[in-house]
């Protein structure tokens, strides 16, 4: 490593010197505990608390999955704010509990918290929740990893086509970014493969958890004229009970909320981050190299559905898993040549799979969703 | 809570030959805030004890954890600083109104919106001026903003008769909702996909650490911030007179007074403060404007300061103490298995135990040089 060093230009080590650093010494540190029969700590970071029925009880599931493998510890820390609070808590976790692996799993803990700590821990590795990795940019001890959950919210669609008979759904969202808008449109997209006609209408609540608009959100939906809603907020349970309560149909989302309306769930778009952990975990112990940025769908397990509802018709059902089972084979294009934005311009040129990189910037609302993201 | 106005020196009166009573009173009433305090502090963790025990742990483990975790170490020192640097600001923001009799709640409103118009003034003018410069402007823009955004309650309060507490609280869930609209929207780096923020400042422009520590400059600020607020409050005629107002509103007025003046001077001094918590936010900590100002630092604020009893010179150690706590909570979740909330139910049982330390004051004699001569002469005098 020493002669690595010494021969490679100042300027390039500069920039590059801490994540040199970490892909060096990284497989040392793995080694030596895995020699040992050692544990492997690995730190995981909440943004919210780890029963939300929603964005962290997800991440905590997978946490939970890596419990049961032999020589690992799991660390785990909720509510932690996007501040420096956060960088605190990742270096208690290194300094105090000796963890090498750091899951920070929100969004916002990734510039400049992870980066900084990145920066500033060279032999720990740091894998965020949220695709914001680039080569080149970002230090190698750090890495992204996300899934296509909009092809669960497509599904979701499907079972909401079948189920709606006022042929309006609805969808109560955070935030006009495009993981949100992406789901928006799937889910409309998917309903619509049932029935052309039918609309969603979009509501904004403007934050990622704020449960007294999530409910006003949901009624005013239904009052409306919905009688499917979904949702993408950190909790979904606000929602999907509300929902159920004024006799709507729900899909759900993140995790499984069938418990909060076993009548009226009709299934829901699920991460399944344990075997995205567990896959991670079992490099790290092996001395493998981490993957940098790590991504993928149903068909490569990172996503999955819930268990079908009892509402969901034997109709609904077929085209579900016909649909389903499409998606597991790679390169289902939800969004199509020829697709409208629902002001009328059209927006898709080309059939884009799961994996199509114009889908991380959408910025448009496609024909049949009612709403606008300013 | 603290509205008796108190001439006490924080220098003990000169000893002469002999003489060593007024030093010794002196002693004995600066002592009794302390003894109240640490005594409150005590029962509260007496209190939090029978909690951790009903809970089936053991509360010696989690003290243990806590020292551990907030002061244990060098670093988990600057861990419990770097918590407190932003406390400091917002406590004083509940502590000066509170010197004037006024419960202001809002400083989460005067932190967010001092955040973006420090970013705000920095997009302009970023790269084109040294960072000192850059620095000095963002601070004003978010003093001036969050200034303006409290004093708005001292206002309101002195010249519409609007309850500043409230107007305080539901100001801050405008400023919320102003913040996203303009990171949304006008100020939004079109670079921030899924998290919208401004444009971030670049490494050259943060404000660093303190040297020789990993604590940022923020908290530095803090501590001046602090002591000059002392100053204000204790050795100057302003202070003196806000003092006096807050004691009793209508014998300030019937004074003289300018009551009006002194409200809307102290409530825009306390904003400014909070707005330079934003400010730090952005420059050390975030570097971009984001929904991440609002952490809730305004609302931990009206903690410590209740907890100081509104003595800015107490904010410093309160806020330390309360940044350890923060700073313990992970290391409580993780080794112990214990929910997030358990740190937050530490804090309200401290809080409850200050609040009600305050019918102490007063009662012990040995605290109260004035109950200290013969009982006949006392009872005489009565």
């Amino acid at each position: 490593m020493t002669k690595l060093m010494s021969v490679t230009r100042r300027t390039f080590l500069k920039t590059s010197v801490a994540g040199a650093a970490g892909a060096a010494l990284a497989p040392n540190a793995f080694f030596s505990t895995a020699m040992a029969q050692a544990a492997l700590t690995v730190g995981f970071i909440y943004v919210g608390p780890k029963d939300d029925y929603g964005y962290n009880q997800a991440h905590a599931e997978g946490a939970a999955a890596l419990k049961s493998m032999a020589g690992v510890t799991v660390v785990e820390e909720e509510n932690v704010p996007e501040t420096v609070d956060v960088q605190k808590t990742m270096e208690s976790m290194i300094n105090l509990d000796g963890a090498t692996l750091v899951f920070p799993t929100s969004f916002g803990y990734f510039d400049p918290h992870m980066l900084a700590m990145a920066e500033k821990y060279p032999d720990v590795q740091f894998r965020h929740c949220g695709g914001l990795w680039q080569e080149g940019k970002n230090p190698m001890n750090t890495g992204s990893y996300f899934g296509y959950i909009g092809q669960g919210q497509y599904l979701n669609g499907i079972t909401a086509g079948y189920a709606s008979k006022s042929k309006k759904i609805g969808f109560v969202a955070a935030k006009p970014i495009p993981q949100v808008v992406q789901n928006i449109n799937s889910f409309l997209l998917g309903a619509r493969s049932v029935d052309p006609t039918i609309t969603c209408q979009v509501i904004f609540t403007g934050e990622w958890s704020l449960a007294v608009k999530e409910a006003e959100a949901t009624n005013a939906l239904i009052d409306q004229g919905a009688d499917v809603i979904t949702c993408h907020v950190d909790s979904p349970k606000v929602v999907v009970e509300t929902a159920a309560g004024r006799g709507a149909f729900v899909c759900g989302y993140h995790a499984n909320q069938s418990p909060l309306a076993p009548e009226k769930y009709l299934t829901g778009a699920e991460w399944a981050w344990g075997n995205v952990y567990t896959d991670f975990v079992t490099k790290a112990q092996a001395g493998e190299k981490l993957g940098n940025f790590v991504r993928g769908g149903l068909k490569d397990g990172f996503v999955k559905m819930s268990p079908l509802g009892p509402a969901v018709s034997a109709e609904a059902r077929t085209k579900f898993e016909a649909t389903q089972a499409d998606m597991m084979k790679g390169g289902f294009s939800v969004f199509r040549n020829g697709l409208k934005d629902n002001k009328g311009a059209v927006v898709v040129t080309a059939d884009l799979a799961e994996d199509a990189i114009e889908l991380e910037s959408m910025g448009y609302l496609v024909e049949g969703v009612i709403g606008s993201t300013s | 809570m603290t509205l008796e106005i108190n001439s006490q020196s924080l220098v003990p009166p000169p000893v002469r030959a002999g003489d060593f009573r007024p030093a010794i009173e002196w002693a004995a009433r600066r002592a009794e805030p302390l003894a109240i305090a640490l005594f409150a502090v005590l029962v509260g963790l007496a209190i939090f004890s029978v909690f951790i025990a009903v809970l089936g742990k053991s509360p010696l483990q989690l003290f243990q954890l806590m020292y551990a975790g907030g002061f244990g170490s060098w670093f988990s020192i600057q861990n419990a600083l770097s918590r407190a640097a932003p406390l400091l600001l917002t406590a004083l923001c509940v502590a000066l109104p509170a010197r004037l009799g006024l419960t202001v709640i809002g400083a989460e409103g005067a932190v967010v919106l001092g955040g973006v118009a420090a970013a705000a003034i920095a997009l302009p003018i970023f790269g084109l001026v040294p960072p000192l410069l850059l620095w000095i402007a963002m601070g004003i823009a978010a003093m001036v903003i969050g200034g303006i955004w409290i004093g708005l309650s001292g206002f309101l309060r002195h010249y519409r008769g609007v309850n500043e507490t409230i107007a305080s609280l539901l100001l801050a869930y405008i400023a919320i909702a102003l913040m996203n609209q303009l990171i949304e929207g006008p100020l939004r780096d079109p670079a921030s996909l899924n998290k919208p923020s401004t444009t971030p400042l670049s490494a050259e422009y943060m404000l660093g650490k303190i040297p020789g520590m990993d604590v940022h400059w923020g908290f530095a600020v803090g501590v001046v911030a602090c002591i000059i607020s002392y100053i204000v409050i204790e050795w100057t005629t302003s202070g003196f007179a806000a003092r006096i107002a807050g004691g009793n509103m209508r014998a300030a007025q019937i004074q003289g007074l300018p009551v009006g003046r002194l409200i809307v001077g102290f409530t825009f001094l306390a904003g400014a403060f909070a707005g330079l918590a934003g400010m730090i936010e952005v420059a050390a900590v975030q570097g971009s404007a984001n929904g991440s100002l609002a952490a809730g630092y305004g609302y931990t604020g009206i903690l410590v300061a209740f907890l100081a009893r509104h003595n800015p010179l107490a904010i410093i150690p309160v806020a330390i103490l309360l940044g350890g706590i923060d700073a313990s909570g992970g290391l409580i979740q993780r080794r112990m298995a214990l929910p997030d909330a358990t740190v937050l139910v530490l804090q309200g049982t401290l809080f409850i135990a200050v609040l009600f330390s305050e019918t102490l004051y007063g009662r012990f004699k040995i605290f109260n040089p004035d109950l200290w001569k013969q009982p006949e002469t006392s009872k005489g005098a009565a």
